[in-house]
């Protein structure tokens, strides 16, 4: 069971939005996948998840490039979660999770109480089950999310990748979101804007900078005072807590930033 | 379970035949009113007569009247509805737009262009009739919009922009065509062509609208569980399992292939497309697998009651149908959005 990335490449027009990424995703971890606005996450991860074709490159599930494996195999091993998803549709959670058993589904094997228990289930490991008939846009944003990733759960996948999770929620809701998601049986990969839950979550974190893998280790290994400089553009401190882990502590002050602004545009 | 599977089947089965039987009712009523009123009772004895030959004594007349007018016009009728109503279903929920509606891929204005090029300008010097030229009109209207959108990138408002656009382009033509060279008289009658047409159709338009309509229903129908996918978007749809691009080029290819037919036949009926498929949602809701049928069968029993009423409504005078439709199609919808936000 393995899914990975081999010198992977995907552009707009001739705009290189992804350079040369390898990655191979471990069974059974969490991956946070960091980086700044516009470094290349959301393309890599929708090349990750098969939906894009790498223009250079070969994206592998199981060893297998994915154009070979077919839309509905991949459909059933990876679920995908994407930023923001949204309907006009009048339709109920239960119905959006349904949608779930798309890639099972067909002529010969039409919708069947199996479909029905699965659905349920999905819904239960999100703590939405009470909420099944409930209308989609009467929902909040973080009952939304959670919606979304049941209907990944209800394709039954051995992968989740999820493009940053956590948007536009408030903090409860996100850090109840990715406890949620951490104590799923599936392997994740998840982008992440706040590097503090990475540092919280994340077994490996992968870390991009125009569009390029720039790291990947254990989030002792990434998250450096030194890398946030430089690919980030802050200064900050890496405390460790008593219990271990790892806290970013930011430091804002004015001529600091600019500095470290301007040397990365120089850089770039 | 298998109890259960085979009263869903069940239920299906008898929706499925209810629906038949209020089509065929609805055709035969359409075929027993008009400005001779002719009973039921000779309209089910002249179908009976025509199609098992069951040799009922009918008035020859009658049955003139009832099977090579009312009947084959009721039919086409019924085609064009549930093939507006289908095209309008798929393309909102492939494009995400609930405007979208056939004639937003230009197809009606190419038509026209095509319809009036014929019978204006006499392009193909009399070999075929204005309904070839409104045929290849439509398909030059739609190719051209395909380029556009594919030139102008990938994403459903590429298409409803270029559609505007080819629309636009192809009705100034028309225009142009109409002012410039047809007489009043002329003028007159490709008015009536263009808002839609029934008066001249007749069993070969029947035997080709109808074929069009069962196999595009059956295409649609196929990939009735890929149109729900589209709920989140195509991204979404990619991640659950469905072709993305396959199954955009069938399903808006056949809508395109049922709307020029149609088109080509009827002229262009305005607001079946856009209002039915909002109409069935209505009631079931926006499953595919209930919604095809439904507004299938909803913009048949529409075109076909519209079609009555434009015969009926002014003694002695046919009004065009697309009026009718109008007339019915907006006042329907605007009762639609204000009921459907007190639901929301």
């Amino acid at each position: 069971m393995t899914l990975e990335l081999r010198n992977v490449a995907w552009s707009v027009g001739f705009r290189k939005i992804v350079r040369d990424v390898s990655l191979r995703v471990e069974p059974g971890e969490f991956l946070g996948v960091i980086g700044p606005n516009g470094s290349g996450k959301t393309s890599m991860m929708s090349v990750l998840a098969g939906i894009r074709a790498p223009s250079d490159g070969v994206a592998l599930l199981d060893d297998q490039p994915m154009g070979k494996v077919g839309r509905r195999n991949l459909a059933r091993r990876i679920g995908f979660v994407e930023q923001q998803a949204d309907t006009i549709d009048r339709i109920t959670v239960r119905e959006a999770v349904s949608l779930g058993r798309t890639p099972y589904l067909s002529l010969l094997s039409p919708w069947s109480g199996m479909d029905d228990e699965i659905v349920a289930n999905a819904l239960e490991s999100v703590a939405m089950g009470g909420m099944a008939d409930r209308i989609w846009h009467t929902l909040s944003g973080g009952e939304k999310q959670r919606v979304h990733i049941a209907r990944a759960l209800a394709q039954q996948p051995d992968y989740l990748l999820l493009d940053e999770p956590t948007n536009h929620l408030d903090i409860r809701h996100q850090l109840g979101l990715l406890e949620l998601v951490h104590d799923l049986p599936v392997t994740v990969v998840a982008a992440l804007h706040d590097l503090n839950h990475a540092a919280l979550f994340c077994d490996r974190i992968a870390m991009m900078d125009g569009g390029r893998l720039i790291a990947i280790g254990t989030p002792a290994d990434i998250l450096t005072s030194k890398n946030l400089r430089d690919v980030f553009g802050v200064e900050a401190d890496i405390e460790t807590a008593s219990d271990g882990r790892y806290h970013i502590r930011y430091r804002v002050g004015g001529a600091m930033d600019m500095d470290a602004e301007t040397k990365k545009g120089r850089v770039a | 379970m298998i109890a259960l599977l085979s009263s869903v089947t069940g239920r299906r089965t008898s929706a499925a035949f209810a629906a038949l039987v209020l089509l065929g009712l609805s055709l035969a009523f359409a075929a027993s009113v008009g400005e001779t009123s002719i009973p039921l009772k000779t309209v089910i004895d002249t179908i009976a007569n025509h199609v098992w030959g069951a040799g009922h004594a009918v008035d020859p007349i009658d049955e003139g009247i009832i099977w090579n007018y009312r009947l084959s016009r009721a039919v086409v009728a019924a085609s064009c509805g549930a093939a507006l109503a289908l095209s309008g279903a798929v393309l909102q929920a492939l494009l995400r737009n609930a405007l979208a509606d056939p004639y937003l891929l230009g197809i009606s204005a190419g038509a026209s262009t095509g319809a009036v090029s014929v019978a204006i300008l006499g392009v193909g010097a009399g070999i075929f009739g204005m309904s070839v030229g409104a045929f290849i009109g439509s398909v030059v209207a739609f190719a051209f919009v395909s380029l556009l959108a594919l030139q102008a990138g990938r994403g459903t408002g590429a298409i409803i922009l270029a559609g505007i656009a080819g629309a636009q382009l192809f009705n100034a033509l028309t225009s142009f065509i109409v002012t410039k060279s047809a007489s009043a008289e002329e003028a007159r009658g490709i008015m009536f062509w263009l808002l839609g047409n029934l008066s001249g159709v007749r069993w070969p338009d029947a035997s080709l609208a109808l074929p069009v309509t069962i196999v595009g229903l059956l295409v649609c129908l196929w990939h009735a569980r890929a149109l729900d996918a589209f709920t989140f978007g195509r991204d979404s749809a990619a991640s659950l399992g469905v072709p993305v691009r396959r199954v955009y080029v069938i399903l808006i290819g056949i809508s395109a292939l049922m709307t020029a037919v149609m088109v080509s036949i009827v002229g262009s009926i305005g607001f079946v497309g856009l209002v039915i498929p909002h109409a069935a949602r209505f009631f079931v809701g926006n499953r595919h697998g209930l919604l095809l049928p439904l507004s299938a069968l909803i913009g048949a029993l529409f075109l076909v009651g519209a079609d009555v009423i434009s015969r009926v409504i002014v003694p002695g005078q046919v009004l065009p149908i697309g009026v009718i439709t109008a007339l019915v199609g907006a006042p329907a919808f605007a009762l639609i959005l204000c009921h459907g936000r007190v639901l929301r």
